[in-house]
């Protein structure tokens, strides 16, 4: 049985997916941890690339590896302590975490491989940026403008909450 | 169409519960936001599966996604200023020590 290239391509982003997210839980260091998932978010992005969805990739590359992981950074670095690196990870929860993780995963791998799916009706090529463009500015059915006016109002909220809280109280 | 819809599912099925885990087990805080993040991230990678491979005519799942991407990124910024408030006054992050709500 032959590898072709898309296959070898998705063995690699599962592979790097897997294992730093794997990583990223159990990493005694919180700056590594944050590292590991930007591996874990490029990968999801390289994901949305192969599936054909370049926006989402795209979109996925440009808020969550450029924003959110900065983001993350600047606070582990302003909020890290001595402490953190030294308290072991190992306390009375790890076993329920495993316990309820491992249960999860067996069952929902189970049920992913023994289920039924419909017919998949795969269709290749990228997904026209019109489309998109005119299904997010539009007003009718399936168009999604009001939830995009939405987020924009959240984020505003979000600049201003996040203000309120972090400001410097005389 | 050369990879099945299972394989994609069982990669984010694998990064959710290591999420699960690190959200149970992990004691500081950021360290738990982390986890959050990579349970929404699986979550998106399942809309767009779905979305690619059952029904390739609409973009629900892609939208979905996409205002799933905006709603976490509020929600990590937001978290992330409460954070830095409870360093400022506490000088710590670890749950353990969050019991008081105010002082």
């Amino acid at each position: 049985m032959e590898f072709t290239l898309e296959q070898a391509g998705f063995a690699f982003l599962a592979a790097v997916i897997v294992i730093f997210s794997i990583m990223t839980v159990t990493t005694k260091r919180i700056l590594r941890a944050a590292t590991y998932l930007l591996f874990v978010l490029f990968a999801t992005a390289g994901i949305y690339f192969q599936l054909n969805y370049s926006f989402l990739g795209a979109v996925q590359l440009l808020i969550y590896a450029g924003g959110i992981i900065v983001l993350y950074v600047f606070s582990i670095l302003l909020t890290s302590s001595d402490e953190d690196k030294k308290a072991p990870l190992r306390n009375r929860r790890t076993l329920s975490g495993l316990i309820v993780s491992i249960v999860g995963a067996v069952m929902c791998i189970y049920l992913l491989l023994t289920h039924c799916y419909p017919p998949v009706l795969f269709a290749e090529g990228e997904v026209d940026m019109h489309a998109i463009g005119y299904a997010m500015m539009g007003t009718g059915k399936y168009q999604y403008l009001l939830p995009f006016e939405a987020v924009s109002v959240l984020l505003l909220a979000c600049i201003i909450g996040g203000l309120l809280i972090a400001r410097k109280r005389k | 169409m050369e990879i099945q819809m299972q394989y994609y599912l069982l990669v984010s099925t694998v990064m959710f519960f290591a999420g699960v885990y690190g959200f149970v087990t992990r004691r500081n805080l950021i360290a738990i936001l982390l986890s959050i993040e990579l349970i929404l991230n699986a979550v998106n990678i399942n809309f767009a599966v779905f979305n690619r491979y059952l029904f390739p005519g609409q973009m629900e799942g892609l939208f979905f996604s996409i205002f799933s991407i905006a709603i976490a990124a509020a929600e990590t910024a937001v978290a992330i200023a409460i954070i830095v408030n409870i360093y400022r006054n506490l000088k710590n992050i670890e749950v353990k020590n969050l019991d008081e709500l105010k002082d």
